[in-house]
C-alpha cells in the first residue's frame, strides 16, 4: 500500500471526528436529563391518558384540525361527560397555559419545530383565553 | 357498394351509441353538473347569503367600520405597499364593481359611490374548480371555505376568481399586524386568503362581524334557502343585482341599488 501511514492516520482522524458527538456525550456523563414539564395546576385529567398524549398528540391535533376546518365539527364529549372543543389554543393551552414550559421544552429537547404557531396565536396566559371567545382552530 | 356521406354519418352515430350503450344518454341530456357547482340546496337546508343596501351605505361615504372590524377579528394585515394588499372587504367605485350594469346617464350619486365588495361565496365558484389541493371548497351551507393548512400558494384560485376577492401573502403577514387577536389564526407567507363569511362566528350562531358593525344597517345576512329569512324577504320586495351575472358564478351577495 502506497502512503499506508498517511491513509491510516487520515482514517483515524476521520473516525474520531465522526464519532465526536458520542465521545462528548460519554464524557458529559450519559444522556442529558429529560425536560421537566410544568403541568396544569388545577386540572389533572387530559382528554386522553398521559402516555397516549405523549405518543400521539400530534395525530390527535391533526384529526381535530380536519374535523373543525373540513367538517365544521367543533365539539366532542369524553367518556366522563366533559364536553371538549377541538381547539389547540383554547382547550390544550386552556390548561397548559404556559407553552414555553410545556410544549417548547419537549420540542426543543427533541429538536422538532412544529409550525402550528406560525399562524395560530399564542394566548397570553389564561386571560387571553377568556377574551378570545371563539374561532381558533 | 358506395356509401354517401349522409349514410356514413348515420351508421357511425348509431355505432357510437351502440358501443357506449344507454349509459351515455343521461350524460348527454343532463344540465350542467360540473364539480364546482352545487346548484339548489335541499329543502330545509341552509344557503347563507347577504344583501347590501347601497342607498344606506352611501349615506356615509367615508365609513370603513365593516372593513376595520373584519380586519381586527380576522388578523388581516395592512401593508403600505399596494402590491401586497390583503383584501377581505374593501370598497371599489360603482363602475368597477358592476361593469355590466352601468351606463353614462345613471344616477350620479350611484356612479360616484364606493361599493363595499367581498368574496361572493358563489353558488358555482370558479376558484373551487381550479384548486389543485381542495384547499378551497364549497360547504353545504354555501360558504366558500378555505383550509389554510392545505393551501400551497399556487394562486390558481386568484386567476379564476372574476371578482379579485382573493389575496396572496407575498410577505410575512404578522409583521404588518399591530395586534394579533388570539381568537383567530393569522396566515403565513405563501398562502392565499379571502373573506370566510365569518364561518367561525356562524358556528356560534352569531352574525358576521361586518353585519353587526355596520352603523347604517346596510348589510343583511340570512339563509337564502328559507323563504321567511330577512334576506329573502328583502329580495322578494326589491330589485337586487349581483356582480358580473353573465359569468354564471351565481354570487350569494346581492346589492340593492
Amino acid at each position: 500500500m502506497y502512503d499506508g501511514g498517511k491513509i491510516v492516520a487520515g482514517l483515524v482522524v476521520f473516525l474520531v471526528l465522526v464519532t465526536v458527538p458520542v465521545w462528548l456525550n460519554a464524557l458529559a456523563g450519559g444522556t442529558p436529563r429529560a425536560p421537566e414539564l410544568e403541568l396544569p395546576r388545577d386540572e389533572s385529567r387530559c382528554v386522553e391518558p398521559a402516555a397516549v398524549m405523549r405518543a400521539t398528540h400530534m395525530e390527535l391535533l391533526d384529526t381535530w384540525r380536519d374535523s373543525v376546518v373540513r367538517s365544521d365539527d367543533r365539539f366532542f364529549t369524553l367518556e366522563d361527560g366533559r364536553r371538549v372543543e377541538r381547539s389547540l389554543s383554547r382547550t390544550c393551552l386552556g390548561c397548559h397555559d404556559r407553552k414555553d414550559a410545556f410544549c417548547d421544552r419537549c420540542h426543543d429537547y427533541l429538536a422538532v419545530s412544529p409550525y402550528c404557531w406560525d399562524c395560530h396565536v399564542i394566548p397570553e396566559g389564561g386571560t387571553a383565553l377568556a377574551a378570545a371567545g371563539g374561532g381558533v382552530r | 357498394m358506395t356509401v354517401d356521406r349522409r349514410t356514413f354519418l348515420k351508421i357511425a352515430g348509431l355505432g357510437a351509441l351502440g358501443t357506449t350503450g344507454v349509459y351515455s344518454l343521461p350524460v348527454l341530456g343532463s344540465p350542467e353538473s360540473g364539480p364546482g357547482g352545487h346548484g339548489v340546496p335541499a329543502p330545509g337546508g341552509t344557503r347563507w347569503g347577504m344583501v347590501i343596501d347601497l342607498a344606506a351605505c352611501r349615506h356615509d361615504e367615508g365609513c370603513r367600520d365593516c372593513i376595520e372590524v373584519c380586519g381586527r377579528v380576522h388578523n388581516v394585515p395592512h401593508h403600505d405597499d399596494p402590491r401586497h394588499e390583503i383584501k377581505w372587504i374593501w370598497k371599489v367605485p360603482y363602475p368597477e364593481a358592476f361593469p355590466m350594469q352601468q351606463h353614462e346617464y345613471q344616477e350620479p350619486a350611484l356612479l360616484g359611490m364606493a361599493v363595499p365588495v367581498m368574496c361572493n361565496h358563489c353558488d358555482n365558484p370558479p376558484c373551487v374548480r381550479v384548486c389543485p389541493t381542495q384547499a378551497t371548497w364549497k360547504r353545504s351551507d354555501g360558504v366558500v371555505m378555505m383550509d389554510w393548512h392545505r393551501c400551497i400558494g399556487c394562486r390558481y384560485c386568484m386567476a379564476a376568481c372574476p371578482y379579485g376577492s382573493r389575496s396572496f401573502n407575498w410577505v410575512e403577514p404578522r409583521e404588518a399586524l399591530e395586534h394579533q387577536d388570539p381568537g383567530f389564526p393569522t396566515r403565513t407567507r405563501g398562502v392565499v386568503e379571502k373573506c370566510n363569511f365569518c364561518e367561525e362566528r356562524l358556528a356560534k350562531n352569531e352574525l358576521p362581524a361586518c353585519v353587526t358593525a355596520c352603523p347604517h344597517g346596510a348589510l343583511t345576512f340570512g339563509n337564502l334557502a328559507d323563504p321567511d329569512s330577512p334576506v329573502r324577504r328583502i329580495l322578494a320586495g326589491r330589485m337586487a343585482i349581483r356582480r358580473k351575472p353573465s359569468l354564471g358564478t351565481h354570487p350569494e351577495i346581492f346589492y340593492l341599488v
